[in-house]
């Protein structure tokens, strides 16, 4: 049963990332990439993060991509008739030999390591947000302080950026 | 029981996905969807690992990645209305206000 479900979830998230890739309406990618990225948090749900996946479908898909899908809508961009880069050829032989060896290299290792603190059972006895809760406000909680200032000063830049130019010139003219 | 390595070869296929749409597109909105695609099968490869080795510290790095990934957003698309403001077309290989 888990297999069925991570075959859909990862066949239709490569599908979707491929359409994204490749289609040619900014509009059509930004829909494409909305179904990649509800895949992906289908894969987090597999493996036991369902405070990840809220965040995934929350931030992800109902912030980052109605963000995208706004500034798409704002420009009405006119579609190229050439939308590929033009080496592209090029550049898809090397990166596909280079993944499909990447890939050899991981089907084939077993990938044992040291076991961390919280096994799956904990995880699922409390639920996974409180052991992500846990774990954050106890051993990172410096990292959370410096993601609170980064998004603090990413905001403030995009503002800034994206602010309308007074028309300063035009004042000065008058005086 | 699905082994890990089928999870790291969903999130290999998918970051090359991301890297060729990085590399081949010439729209700078495609662009930074691509770098989001990248982002998420990183996501995936955390959220793996942190599961089968039984420790929770991938999934907060997974959080973080999304946070930085909603800051990234804002600011890239502030820059690009600032350069379609300036009536410069959004494909990669025109934008040269920098060029010196």
């Amino acid at each position: 049963m888990v297999g069925i479900f991570f075959t859909y979830f990862s066949l239709v998230s490569i599908a979707a990332g491929v359409l994204t890739v490749t289609l040619r309406h900014p509009v059509h990618c930004a829909l494409s990439l909305l179904v990649l990225l509800m895949h992906v948090s289908g894969l987090f749900i597999l493996l036991n993060a369902e405070f990840l996946w809220a965040v995934q479908v929350i931030v992800y898909v109902g912030a980052i991509l109605v963000l995208y899908l706004f500034v798409l809508m704002l420009m009405n961009l006119k579609t190229d008739e050439r939308y590929f880069h033009p080496s592209a050829l090029y550049i898809l032989g090397p990166t596909v030999l280079g993944t499909g060896y990447v890939l050899y290299l991981f089907l084939q290792s077993p990938f044992s390591g040291a076991k961390g603190d919280t096994p799956a059972a904990a995880v699922l006895q409390d639920g996974d947000t409180y052991a992500v809760g846990i774990k954050m406000f106890s051993d990172h909680l410096l990292q959370f302080e410096i993601v609170g200032i980064f998004l603090l000063g990413a905001i403030i830049g995009a503002i800034v950026l994206a602010k309308a130019p007074k028309p300063l010139d035009t004042e000065r003219e008058r005086l | 029981m699905i082994p890990l390595s089928a999870y790291t070869a969903v999130s290999a296929v998918l970051f090359m996905t991301g890297l060729l749409g990085v590399l081949v597109r010439r729209n700078f909105i495609i662009v930074l969807m691509s770098v989001e695609i990248m982002m998420n099968a990183a996501n995936i490869n955390l959220v793996a690992f942190s599961h089968y080795l039984e420790s929770m510290a991938g999934q907060l790095v997974a959080l973080f990645i999304i946070a930085i990934a909603a800051g990234e957003a804002a600011v890239g698309l502030a820059i690009i209305i600032v350069v379609f403001r300036g009536k410069i077309s959004t494909n990669v290989d025109e934008m040269n206000l920098l060029k010196w």
